[in-house]
């Protein structure tokens, strides 16, 4: 269709096609420089911000300084950054089994949620009453079991009628939020919904604090890479994602394989529920996953669903977090201003994507293509 | 005023903010995109109005046009919001949810450090009034049906007519149901995707603008917005992609969202603290519920538009 | 009465990469007339008309609408110039109705008022015949409504030359009379009309002038009146070419695969298979002839188990008499099933029963060799998965139509496509790809597959290539019955010969082959029989080595039951 060669017709300045492959270094060159380019105008735009708000110029080189020295200055910094690390890696894993399968799945926070709601819960009412190992084994299979329910009912209605799963999801986080702030009032009576830190339940640690958690979602990782690429059911799950047609001829049933890998996602969102819930907070409130879940989306999706990829980019998330929150704190603008940092980013990166899957083909007077990139 | 009419009224305002929302989600989501940024574009909406107010909040400009370069700011600073999801999704054809969620945790935290470094005294005291017309003053319920609330309404009327009875509207559909089919006819999809998303995006900003200027009325409304702009998504699959089902479902989620506190005040009644929270989740499982429903009834005039999600490559068939 | 050019081209020569689809055409149309353009599939009558339409555009000539040289870019140049095609599928939003799909993209100066179209659209209907209520919806039509729709778009935007791209495929005996009186109607109204079909008596009887096309060149064109079916036949399907296919006399054929009475119906409500019944036979390749889109896609998905039956039996019949079982397509699971139920038998004749006997025992006497199967197998596969149809042992290959979309996932390797029908072996979680890497290897030497590595995925391979893969990969799972579905389309020379020669080498292997093909000549230098399917019928069942070309495309093309029983 495009290739009109006459010359009575009029030849369109430049066309698109979809790129039949291209080298993986060039995807990587293409991504760094988004990376670069947005880190770039985060930095402009910061200074901008600053200096209109706070009313007085900076040099935009210290913002660079103190970037960095938001994830890196110190030694609690460093043990910070990793933890953030390893809990968004947990929750951006969880989603990435759906997602291979294109069940677009954007209920990690809620799932998330009640993973932690359920090992608090357990927490809650059986902690002192049994030995403290009995209690953190049952606080993992609720958080498991919890989560994992909130998970398959958007599946289920998926596999059956086909409802619409983005929006599926996208309800049940909310539906998780009211459910934690309706056990938050059972159980604080005195009307302020805050729930202490409980004295039971506690994750043991060795070494620091955060150290067992970075290594369970290490080795999580590591799993769940082998699962997605070398097990049966990861293969299905490829196979379903990519065709479902393609699937049916060799024989998988498509909606048992629906339902089985929203259950492992679910099961994943449990575990960074026990992670948060026992590892870290030994309480809950409706913000503790903080919006992670929605990040993890986009973790999973830049690092193309490929759990070591994942390191990378949940890493990169994580820095610009704290290295925009230390910006915030040494320049003193709003706390908010990592999130618009990492926005920039994200639509650098995200635009990037259209470079590496289209190429842009001039055309030169009627003849001669030249590609670009 | 009777305490049960006074609820009513408030449920209605308060709704507002949603029909602002969902009715710009719709013509986003007509023209086939699923834009998860909305709660971001209503943030920056609200900022947007805000920040013009805090430069002539207290001119002595007149009143009117006071109010019309609040809502001239909303809309600009929205629309910018649509525009960079436009060319994200459009042209470079980027993943929606994706594109969605980066575009709200950028507006909501956008919106944040603008308004830590507005001064209330100036862009709320005044203008507060101004948008209140014509019912500033009043105590009750009421005062909250200023001029955003009734253009929230004629604007909702407005979506509805202009999807289902003009020539732009047919197109605009056919875009979002079968862009390959649109595009052999000779519309322009990527004009229309566009100019659905702007517009849309533009709606939507009023209605955080509202929500800070006018419903709240407060300085730490802003706090509260995001939440809303999730509701409004809810809200277009409760109105079953129809802006002008949206004034209904407003009020219902209003309602369903307000009760607990207003019930708490009826004589007669008791409300357990415990309620609250479910009754504050009733929208969401109502939304659930017609999702459900509508999937299993299968009608096809009440799905989702057929290539919501998918982006449109002409030479991929 | 003296007729003046409506619409002229010349020299028009169209390329797809290497493929030439039209090589130098001319062709006039005159005002007012029906002209039919006959020609095989793949001859590029469609390409043709795309060029009028504007949705291709031609690399040489030229094209004169009513004497004045013109140029197309895009379907709204045409509508400029008031030419409509109306394509074989439908572009419609299913969702509006059929008068506003009508209106969808027109620019017209009154406001849009949906009454005055829809009054508009019953005024078009009523002058010309046709039965459409504007304001029913696209989904609720049936698949004549929506060509109505379609005929009406172009007439709505004032069309003069219409052109319909097989406009009689998709319809029932009375809905193309129905159309063909709209059709005369139309001519009356000094409209210009092109029709692109096969069916020989449908042009016979409905146009005025037939154009001949064959592997992209223009034969001739003849007025219908002196046409007759055999002479159309002829100039259509040309003389029959010898090609160099070695073809063996089958060895011992013995009923592999009956199939008795099926029918199917699919999602849309229409019938698209009638009573198929036919016997395919080991050591024999059964060519399926027929029209694209008569049913052969549903036939051979219906055996694969993929498409739901409303009735009918497909029985696979495996001499297993006397010969030992193995575990190479049967689970453990399945053996001990049949132990049970007394289907084997040991070398003196006594039956072998498996009670008491541990996994590890009943292993090791199968793999001696020495567990005989008592009877042939006789399975009934209608109502199975395709799962399930492995599961009891049958082995049934298939290379669908559908390469990438469905025998293939186009994002994976070679290696990883083999595991496709594998991936289930083996008792662990996880797969093991050493085997398949190993056949890959094994594809990539023997068929000569060009690829830059067994785990390129295969979607960026060549047409040919990803055949050998997915040939190669059927093959190698030893089938019984291998179905093969327009193998060659879209192959060069060489890579077709490859693969003739591989569905040779399995009929020499005592395999029940099924072909489905298009080319005539290929069809009767390398099959034994061959079937002829129309409209989801069977036509006849002819032998390759004595049947003409002639014979053949009439089964093809006619659709009258008397016609049919005349010819048997």
């Amino acid at each position: 269709m495009s290739e009109k060669k006459n010359n009575a017709v009029q030849e369109p300045l430049f066309h698109l096609s979809k790129r039949a492959q291209i080298q993986p270094w060039k995807a990587w060159a293409i991504r760094l420089a988004a990376i670069v380019l947005g880190l770039l105008v985060c930095g402009l735009v910061a200074f901008i911000l600053i200096e209109k708000l706070n009313q007085k110029p900076e040099k935009i080189t210290d913002f660079y300084y103190s970037f960095i020295k938001g994830s890196f200055s110190t030694k609690r910094k460093l043990w910070k950054f990793l933890k953030n690390l390893a809990i968004l890696q947990c929750i951006s894993l969880a989603v990435t089994p759906a997602f291979r399968m294109r069940f677009w799945n954007i209920g990690a926070e809620g799932q998330t949620l009640m993973g932690v709601l359920g090992c608090i819960t357990v927490a809650f009412y059986l902690g002192g009453q049994v030995p403290n190992w009995v209690l953190l084994v049952l606080m993992f299979i609720a958080a498991l079991l919890y989560s994992a329910v909130w998970a398959v009912i958007p599946a289920i209605f998926k596999a059956k009628w086909n409802t619409n799963e983005t929006l599926f999801t996208l309800m049940m986080n909310y539906v998780a939020t009211f459910v934690v702030s309706y056990f938050l009032v059972v159980w604080v009576p005195s009307g302020s919904s805050t729930l202490g830190k409980l004295k039971y339940g506690k994750l043991p640690s060795f070494g620091h604090e955060y150290l067992v958690i970075i290594l369970v979602v290490a080795l999580l990782t590591v799993l769940l890479y082998i699962y997605l690429k070398h097990s049966k059911q990861g293969y299905e799950i490829s196979v379903v994602g990519e065709s479902v047609r393609t699937a049916q001829y060799s024989g998988i049933n498509v909606k048992k394989v629906i339902i089985r890998t929203m259950v492992v996602s679910g099961l994943l969102c449990g575990l960074t529920g026990y992670l948060i819930g026992a590892g870290l907070d030994q309480s809950v409130t409706t913000e503790s996953v903080g919006g992670q879940g929605f990040t993890a989306i986009m973790v999973s999706w830049l690092a193309n669903f490929n759990p070591l990829v994942m390191l990378i980019t949940s890493g990169l998330i994580s820095m610009l977090n704290s290295g925009a929150a230390q910006i915030s704190q040494d320049f003193n603008v709003s706390g908010a201003l990592p999130d618009v940092i990492v926005g920039i980013i994200l639509f650098f990166i995200i635009g990037s994507e259209f470079f590496i899957n289209y190429q842009i083909i001039f055309r030169k007077k009627g003849h001669e293509k030249e590609a670009v990139k | 005023m009777n305490v049960w009419l006074n609820f009513l009224i408030d449920s209605l305002a308060f709704g507002a903010v949603f029909m602002y929302g969902s009715t710009g989600e719709i013509l986003t989501e007509k023209a086939g995109h699923l834009n998860l940024g909305i709660p971001g574009i209503m943030c920056m909406g609200g900022a947007g109005g805000c920040l013009v107010l805090n430069l002539i909040g207290k001119s002595s400009l007149p009143g009117f046009l006071i109010v019309m370069l609040g809502i001239a700011g909303a809309l600009a600073m929205a629309m910018l919001m649509g525009m960079i999801y436009s060319f994200l999704t459009v042209t470079l054809r980027a993943n929606q949810n994706v594109t969605g969620l980066a575009l709200t945790t950028f507006g909501v935290g956008l919106m944040k450090v603008i308004f830590s470094k507005l001064d209330p005294t100036v862009y709320l005291v005044g203008p507060k009034t101004m948008y209140r017309w014509p019912f500033a003053g009043r105590t009750d319920a009421l005062q909250c049906l200023g001029v955003l609330f009734f253009l929230g309404v004629i604007i909702a009327i407005a979506a509805s007519l202009v999807l289902y009875r003009t020539k732009v509207g047919l197109h605009l559909r056919a875009v979002g149901e079968n862009p390959g089919t649109a595009d052999a006819v000779g519309i322009n999809v990527t004009k229309y995707k566009y100019l659905a998303t702007c517009i849309g995006s533009g709606i939507a900003g009023l209605g955080g603008f509202y929500y800070i200027i006018d419903y709240m009325a407060s300085q730490e409304a802003y706090l509260s917005l995001e939440a809303f702009g999730w509701l409004s998504i809810a809200l277009v699959i409760f109105a079953l992609w129809r802006p002008h089902m949206t004034i209904i479902g407003s009020t219902v989620f209003g309602f369903l969202f307000s009760c607990s506190s207003y019930i708490a005040n009826i004589e007669g009644i008791t409300i357990t603290m415990a309620a609250k929270p479910i009754l504050k989740m009733l929208p969401y499982v109502v939304t659930i519920l017609v999702l459900i429903i509508t999937s299993i009834r299968n009608k096809r005039e009440n799905q989702p538009p057929a290539s919501l999600g998918l982006s449109y490559f002409r030479e991929e068939r | 009465m003296e007729k003046n050019l409506a619409l002229s081209m010349q020299g028009i020569t169209k390329r797809f990469g290497s493929v030439v689809a039209n090589k130098s055409v001319d062709l006039d149309m005159y005002q007012g007339e029906i002209l039919a353009i006959l020609g095989e599939n793949g001859c590029g009558k469609t390409t043709l008309m795309n060029m009028i339409a504007g949705i291709y555009f031609p690399d040489e000539g030229k094209i004169f609408k009513d004497g004045k040289e013109v140029v197309i870019r895009s379907p709204k140049d045409a509508f400029d110039l008031k030419i409509g095609m109306i394509h074989q599928h439908f572009k419609l939003v299913d969702l509006f109705t059929a008068a506003e799909n009508i209106v969808l993209g027109v620019e017209e100066s009154q406001r849009y008022n949906i009454k005055d179209v829809n009054n508009r659209v019953s005024e078009i209907a009523l002058k010309y015949g046709f039965h459409i209520d504007p304001q029913k919806k696209i989904y609720d039509m049936s698949v004549s409504e929506k060509q109505t729709v379609e005929i009406i778009k172009v007439l709505y935007r004032g069309a003069d030359i219409l052109i319909l791209d097989e406009p009689t495929a998709v319809l029932t005996p009375q809905e193309i009379d129905r159309l063909f009186s709209v059709l005369r109607r139309m001519k009356e109204d000094g409209k210009s009309i092109i029709i692109i079909t096969h069916k020989l008596h449908e042009v016979l009887a409905i146009s005025d002038r037939v154009a001949i096309l064959r592997k992209g060149e223009h034969i001739a064109t003849v007025d219908t009146c002196n046409a007759t079916e055999s002479s159309l036949t002829e100039m259509m399907v040309g003389k029959k070419v010898t090609l160099n296919i070695d073809r063996s006399e089958p060895v011992a054929p013995q009923a592999r695969l009956e199939v008795k009475g099926l029918n199917c119906v699919d999602h849309e409500g229409v019938q698209v298979l009638k009573d198929v019944s036919f016997t395919a036979n080991s050591g024999e390749i059964l060519g399926i002839a027929g029209i694209a889109g008569s049913g052969q896609r549903e036939l051979l998905e219906a055996i694969a188990g993929l498409q739901p039956l409303t009735s009918g039996e497909i029985i696979f019949n495996n001499p297993k008499k006397d010969k030992p079982v193995t575990f190479f397509h049967k689970s453990m699971a399945r053996v001990k099933e049949l132990g049970a139920q007394e289907a084997f038998h040991d070398e003196y004749g006594n039956p072998v029963s498996f009670d008491g006997m541990t996994n590890k025992q009943i292993k090791g006497w199968v793999e001696s060799g020495k567990v005989l199967f008592r009877e042939d197998e006789v399975m009934n596969l209608r109502d199975k998965t395709p799962l399930e149809i492995r599961e009891l042992g049958v082995r049934l290959s298939f290379v669908p139509e559908d390469r990438l979309g469905m025998g293939l996932v186009g994002s994976m390797g070679i290696t990883d496509n083999m595991m496709l029908r594998s991936y289930r072996k083996g008792h662990a979680g996880f797969v093991d790809r050493k085997k398949p890497r190993a056949l890959a290897d094994e594809i990539i030497r023997e068929l000569e597959v060009v690829t830059p590595g067994v785990n390129t995925p295969v979607r960026r391979l060549s047409g040919g290539n990803v055949q050998k893969v997915l040939v190669g990969r059927e093959i190698a799972f030893a089938p019984k019955v291998l179905m093969a579905a327009y193998p060659v389309r879209g192959l060069d020379i060489n890579s077709s010969y490859t693969i003739y020669n591989l569905l040779n080498k399995q009929k020499k292997n005592g395999v029940a082959v099924i072909f489905v093909g298009e080319d005539l000549d290929v069809l009767l230098s390398l099959c034994d029989r061959i079937l002829v399917i129309n409209s989801g019928a069977v036509t006849g069942i002819v032998d390759a080595r004595t049947a003409t070309k002639e014979e053949i495309g009439l089964l093809m093309t006619q659709t009258d039951t008397q016609e049919k029983e005349a010819v048997q």
